[in-house]
C-alpha cells in the first residue's frame, strides 16, 4: 500500500506542474503590456523596457516561467497590492474558511447521495425511487445561488431559525456551535448539486452491479436480499462511485464561489470574486493555484481509497 | 424444396426515435416547457413588450401584478417580465453557444486524439486531463479575471472548461470504432484520413455528440448565469437572467420578487433541458431502452396459469415436471424453456445437453429462482425437491434451500466469484449463510474445503482474490463454495467450459470422485457429448427450449432417436480421424447446405 501511495504521489507532481503551466498562460492571455498598464502616462519607450527588464517581462516565456515556479516553491505567490500583503497569507488564511465549508458539503453529499443511490436502486421504479430521482432532477436543475437566496429568505428572514450569513456572530460568538449554526444553510446548498449528482451514479452503478454474475453466485449461496445488496453489490459499486466523490470535491470547491458570496462567507471563493473585479491578478492566480492542487491530493486520496477497496487496482 | 408453411409471428414496428422520445412523458414535457421557452425569447421583438431599459425611479420595486407591471418591477423601475424574456434571449444564446463551442473544439480533439493514436493522442489528453484537473469553476474564473469580466469572456471561458467532457467522451468512441471493418475498408479503398474521419468515423460518433450535448447544456447555462450572477458575465446594460439577479440580491429582503423571478426562470429553463436531455440519452443509448438495466429480483416471477400439486409422493432428490420459462419484453413473453421435464436421483448424475441458446442454462437456473428477473418470467410447471414443490414455496424458503440442498458451479469462475473479497471469505460466507457457526470457525472449515478440492497451501490461498488464482484454481473455489453446505444436489452450469483441455480433466474428476463419496446427485450441463460419455448416468437432450430425447446415456449413445441427438454425438471428433470427421459429420447437417 506504502509503495502504491508513493507510486501516486510521484504520478501528482507532473499534474500539479501542469497545473501552474496552464495557469500561467491564462495569466498571459491578458490583453495589453503591463508595462504600459503600470507606467500610465509615463510610458516612454525607455521606461517600458526599464520596467520589463525589471519585472523580467524581457525574457522568453519559458525561462519567465521557471523563475516564477521558483518563487512559488519559496513559497512566494507575489504581493497584492489591493490587501497590500502577501498573496500566500491571504489565500491560506481564507482557504481555511473554503476547506470548512466544502469539506462539510462533501461529507453531507457522500452520505446523503450514497443512501440515496442504493435505496433508489435497490426499489427501482417504487415510490422512493420516484421521490429520490424527483429531488435529484430539482438538484441538478438548480442554481445553488439561487437556492441560497431562497434559503436565506425562509430559514433567517421568514422563520429566524439560522444566520444569513458570515462564519461567526459579530457579537459573542467565535466558539464551535456558533461556527456550526453558521454551516448549516451554505454547507447544505453547497451540497444539493453534488447530492444529486453522487445519488445519480450510485443508482446507476448498483443498477449495474447487480446484474453481475458473482451477485447470481452470492444468491446462488443462499445468502439473504440484505446480504446480496449491502455486502455484496454496494462494495462493489463503491468502486465507482468513489472517483465521482473525488470529482465532486471539485464541484463544491468551485461551487463554493457563488455560495461565498450568497452567504459572506470569509473564504477563498468570495476573495476570488472580489479579486477579478479588482483586477488583483496575482491573487486569482494564486488562489486558484491553491485550491486546484488541494483538488488534485483530495483525487489522490480517492484512488488510494479506491484501491484499498479493490485489490486488482494496486497492481 | 416445398415452402413450410411457417406462422408468421405478429410484426413488432419498430419505434422511431422521435416516437420513443415522446413516449417518455418526463421528455416530452421538458421538450414542451423548453420549445415554449424558445419561442417566447425568440419572439421578444415582437411581444408588446416595455422596453427593458427603461429606467422610471418613481414606479421602482412595485409587486407583481401592478397595473402595466405583470411582474412587477425593479429597483430601477425596468419592467421585470420584459427584461426577464430578453434576459433568457442572452442566457440561451449563451448557453447554447458555450455548448456549441465546446462540443466543436472537444469533439475535434477526441476525434483526432482517438484515431491518431499515439504520440498525438498522448499529447492532446495529457492536457485534456490538465484542463480537468481544475476545480470545474475556478478556471473559469481565472480566465476571465485574465480575460476581464464580460459576457463574451465568460462564454469563452464556459467553453473551455467543458471541452474535457467532449475530448474524453467522443476519444473513448473513436478508439472503439477506429479499428472497425468499415474504416478498414475506406482505408483500402485510398482515402486520407481526413476524408475517413469526417465521413466514416464521425457520422457513427454523432449520437454521442448530442448525448454529451444535451447532458451539459443546462449546465453550461447555469454556469453562465452564475458568471453574470457574481458579475463577472453580462455587463450593464446587458442582461441575462444571472444579472438579474445578481442585481436584485441586494433588495432581497424588500423585494424578493425581483430576485425569485429570474431564479425560477433559470431552474424551470435547465430543468426542462435536463428532463429532455436525459430523454434523448434514454433513446440514443439501446442499453438503458432495453430495460437491461432493470434491477433483478431475488426471486426469478413466478407466474404459472395453473398450479401444480405442491406436493408429490415421489420423493426423489429433484423432479422437474413440465417447467416453462421465458423473457418477457413490454408485456410480450418469449418462451426459453419449454414444458421440460427430468428426473434426478439421489448420487445419479444426469447430463443436460444442447448448444447454446437451447435452454439449457435457463433450465438449471429456473430450479433455484436464479434467472434474472425482470425480464426472467416461469410460466408454468413445478421443481420438487424431496417431494415439495419449490416454486410455491416462500421466498424466503426458498431461498434457504439455495446452497443448502441444491448448490451451483458456474461456468466463468472469473465473473462469478466476487472480485473484492478473498476467495477464502466467500466460501465462508457460504457456510455462514446457513450455519452461524461464527467466523473463525467458518474461516477454518473454508480452508479445509479449498484443501479437500485439491488447492495446495489452501491456508494461504484463502487470502487471495480471484484475479490472483488461475483459472483452474478459481474453478476449484467455486466447487468449495457449492460443497460447503454438503448439498443433496449440484448443478454445475458448463463448469469446463472456460479452461484449458488438461485442467478441464481435473475439474471433472473431482466432481466425480466428490459425487461417490459423498452421495451427491449431479446436474451438468455442457454441450459436450464427450464430456457426458464420461461422466454421466442418464442424459436429456436439448433443442430449442424443449428436452427432445432423453435415457440411459449408454443407450442413447447406442441408438440415438432424434436427429438433432445424432448430430451432437457426431460433432464429437475423435484423436488421428482428420478428414473423415467431416465425411462423417456432413450427411447430417444437409439441410444448413440447402
Amino acid at each position: 500500500m506504502t509503495a502504491y501511495i508513493g507510486k501516486r504521489l510521484l504520478a501528482a507532481i507532473p499534474v500539479i506542474l501542469g497545473l501552474s503551466v496552464i495557469v500561467f498562460l491564462v495569466m498571459k492571455l491578458i490583453p495589453g503590456d503591463p508595462a504600459q498598464a503600470l507606467l500610465g502616462s509615463y510610458a516612454t519607450p525607455a521606461n517600458v523596457e526599464r520596467i520589463n527588464r525589471a519585472l523580467g517581462l524581457d525574457r522568453s516565456w519559458p525561462e519567465q516561467y521557471v523563475i516564477w515556479i521558483g518563487n512559488l516553491l519559496q513559497g512566494d505567490f507575489g504581493r497584492s497590492y489591493i490587501l497590500n500583503r502577501p498573496v500566500i497569507d491571504e489565500v491560506l488564511e481564507r482557504f481555511g474558511a473554503t476547506l470548512i465549508l466544502a469539506g462539510a458539503a462533501l461529507v453531507i453529499c457522500s452520505i446523503l447521495g450514497i443512501l440515496a443511490g442504493i435505496v433508489s436502486a435497490v426499489r427501482q421504479f417504487g415510490w422512493t425511487d420516484r421521490i429520490v430521482t424527483f429531488f435529484v432532477l430539482i438538484g441538478i436543475s438548480m442554481p445553488a445561488f439561487f437556492l441560497g437566496l431562497i434559503f436565506i429568505l425562509l430559514f433567517a428572514v421568514q422563520w429566524r431559525l439560522l444566520p444569513a450569513s458570515g462564519m461567526y456572530a459579530v457579537y459573542g460568538g467565535g466558539d464551535l456551535p456558533d461556527l456550526l449554526r453558521h454551516l448549516v444553510l451554505p454547507a447544505a446548498t453547497l451540497a444539493i448539486v453534488a447530492t444529486g449528482v453522487v445519488a445519480r451514479l450510485t443508482r446507476a452503478a448498483m443498477l449495474e452491479v447487480l446484474r453481475q454474475d458473482f451477485i447470481r453466485t452470492a444468491r446462488a449461496k443462499g445468502l439473504s436480499e440484505n446480504a446480496v445488496i449491502y455486502r455484496h453489490a454496494f462494495r462493489a459499486a463503491l468502486v465507482s462511485v468513489i472517483p465521482v466523490i473525488g470529482i465532486q470535491a471539485g464541484f463544491v470547491l468551485g461551487g463554493a464561489v457563488y455560495i461565498e458570496t450568497v452567504f459572506q462567507w470569509p473564504g477563498l471563493g468570495q476573495m476570488l470574486v472580489k479579486a477579478v473585479s479588482t483586477r488583483d491578478l496575482l491573487l486569482v492566480q494564486g488562489g486558484v493555484l491553491v485550491a486546484a492542487t488541494v483538488y488534485v491530493l483530495v483525487n489522490l486520496l480517492a484512488d488510494v481509497a479506491q484501491a484499498m477497496l479493490d485489490p486488482r487496482l494496486k497492481a | 424444396m416445398t415452402e413450410i408453411a411457417v406462422p408468421v409471428p405478429p410484426v413488432r414496428r419498430r419505434r422511431s426515435n422521435w416516437q420513443l422520445l415522446m413516449a417518455n412523458r418526463l421528455a416530452a414535457a421538458g421538450l414542451f416547457i423548453f420549445g415554449f421557452i424558445v419561442v417566447v425569447a425568440l419572439l421578444a421583438p415582437l411581444l408588446p413588450l416595455p422596453n427593458p431599459d427603461v429606467t422610471n425611479q418613481p414606479s421602482r420595486l412595485l409587486p407583481p401584478l401592478s397595473g402595466g407591471h405583470l411582474l412587477g418591477t425593479d429597483h430601477l423601475g425596468r419592467d421585470i417580465l420584459s427584461r426577464l424574456v430578453w434576459g433568457t434571449q442572452v442566457s440561451l444564446l449563451v448557453g447554447i453557444s458555450a455548448t456549441a463551442l465546446a462540443a466543436v473544439f472537444g469533439s475535434l480533439i477526441g476525434l483526432v486524439a482517438g484515431y491518431a493514436r499515439g504520440a498525438a493522442d498522448s499529447i492532446l489528453m495529457r492536457f485534456v486531463d490538465m484542463l480537468m484537473a481544475f476545480p470545474y469553476i475556478l478556471l473559469a474564473i481565472a480566465i476571465v479575471a485574465a480575460l476581464g469580466p464580460g459576457l463574451l469572456n465568460a462564454l469563452y471561458a464556459i467553453a473551455i472548461v467543458n471541452i474535457p467532457f467532449f475530448a474524453r467522451n467522443i476519444r473513448g468512441v473513436t478508439v472503439s470504432i477506429r479499428n472497425r471493418e468499415f474504416v478498414d475498408a475506406a482505408r483500402l479503398s485510398g482515402k486520407g484520413h481526413a476524408a475517413i474521419l469526417f465521413t466514416e468515423v464521425l457520422p457513427n460518433v454523432l449520437p454521442v455528440i448530442v448525448i454529451t450535448m444535451s447532458t451539459t447544456v443546462g449546465w453550461m447555462i447555469l454556469e453562465t448565469a452564475g458568471l453574470s450572477f457574481l458579475g463577472l458575465g453580462a455587463q450593464p446594460p446587458t442582461s441575462d437572467l444571472g444579472s438579474m439577479l445578481g442585481q436584485a440580491r441586494a433588495q432581497l429582503f424588500t423585494a424578493p420578487h425581483a430576485s425569485i423571478i429570474p431564479g425560477v426562470m433559470i431552474f424551470v429553463l435547465v430543468m426542462s433541458i435536463n428532463l429532455l436531455g436525459d430523454g434523448i440519452r434514454d433513446v440514443l443509448d439501446p442499453r438503458l431502452r432495453s430495460g437491461a438495466l432493470d434491477r433483478p429480483m431475488p426471486v426469478t416471477r413466478i407466474a404459472r396459469a395453473q398450479t401444480p400439486p405442491a406436493t408429490i409422493e415421489d420423493a426423489l432428490a429433484l423432479v422437474v415436471d413440465g417447467l416453462s420459462t421465458g423473457f418477457e419484453d413490454g408485456g410480450h413473453v418469449t418462451p426459453a424453456v419449454r414444458s421440460v421435464s427430468f428426473r434426478l436421483d439421489k448420487g445419479e448424475c444426469l447430463g443436460l445437453i444442447g448448444e447454446s441458446g437451447s435452454g439449457k442454462s435457463v433450465t438449471a437456473l429456473s430450479l433455484m429462482g436464479l434467472v434474472a428477473s425482470p425480464p426472467g418470467v416461469i410460466t408454468g410447471g413445478a421443481v420438487y425437491v424431496e417431494g415439495r414443490d419449490v416454486l410455491a414455496a416462500r421466498q424466503q424458503d426458498l431461498i434457504a434451500l439455495r446452497g443448502a440442498r441444491i448448490a451451483y458451479v458456474f461456468q466463468d469462475p472469473l465473473t462469478t466469484l466476487h472480485p473484492l473479497f478473498a476467495v477464502g471469505e466467500q466460501v465462508a460466507e457460504a457456510i455462514l449463510a446457513h450455519r452461524p457457526v461464527g467466523r473463525a470457525a467458518a474461516m477454518a472449515q473454508a480452508v479445509e474445503l479449498m484443501d479437500r478440492v485439491g488447492i495446495r497451501d489452501a491456508a494461504a490461498r484463502a487470502r487471495a482474490y480471484p484475479h490472483e488464482l488461475s483459472g483452474g484454481q478459481r474453478q476449484r473455489i467455486g466447487i468449495a463454495m457449492a460443497l460447503a453446505n454438503d448439498p443433496d444436489i449440484i448443478v454445475a452450469d458448463e463448469p469446463t467450459t472456460a479452461l484449458d483441455v488438461t485442467v478441464q480433466a481435473r475439474i471433472l474428476d473431482l466432481l466425480m470422485q466428490l459425487r461417490r463419496e459423498r452421495g451427491l446427485a449431479l446436474l451438468l450441463i455442457t454441450h459436450d457429448f464427450g464430456v457426458v460419455a464420461q461422466v454421466c448416468d442418464r442424459v436429456a437432450v436439448m433443442r430449442n427450449g424443449e428436452i427432445v430425447e432423453q435415457g440411459e446415456t449408454a443407450a442413447v449413445l447406442r441408438d440415438p432417436q432424434h436427429f438433432y441427438t445424432r448430430r451432437l454425438i457426431a460433432c464429437v471428433p475423435e484423436l488421428g480421424e482428420g478428414r473423415a470427421f467431416l465425411d462423417r459429420v456432413r450427411p447430417l447437417f444437409t439441410e444448413a447446405q440447402a
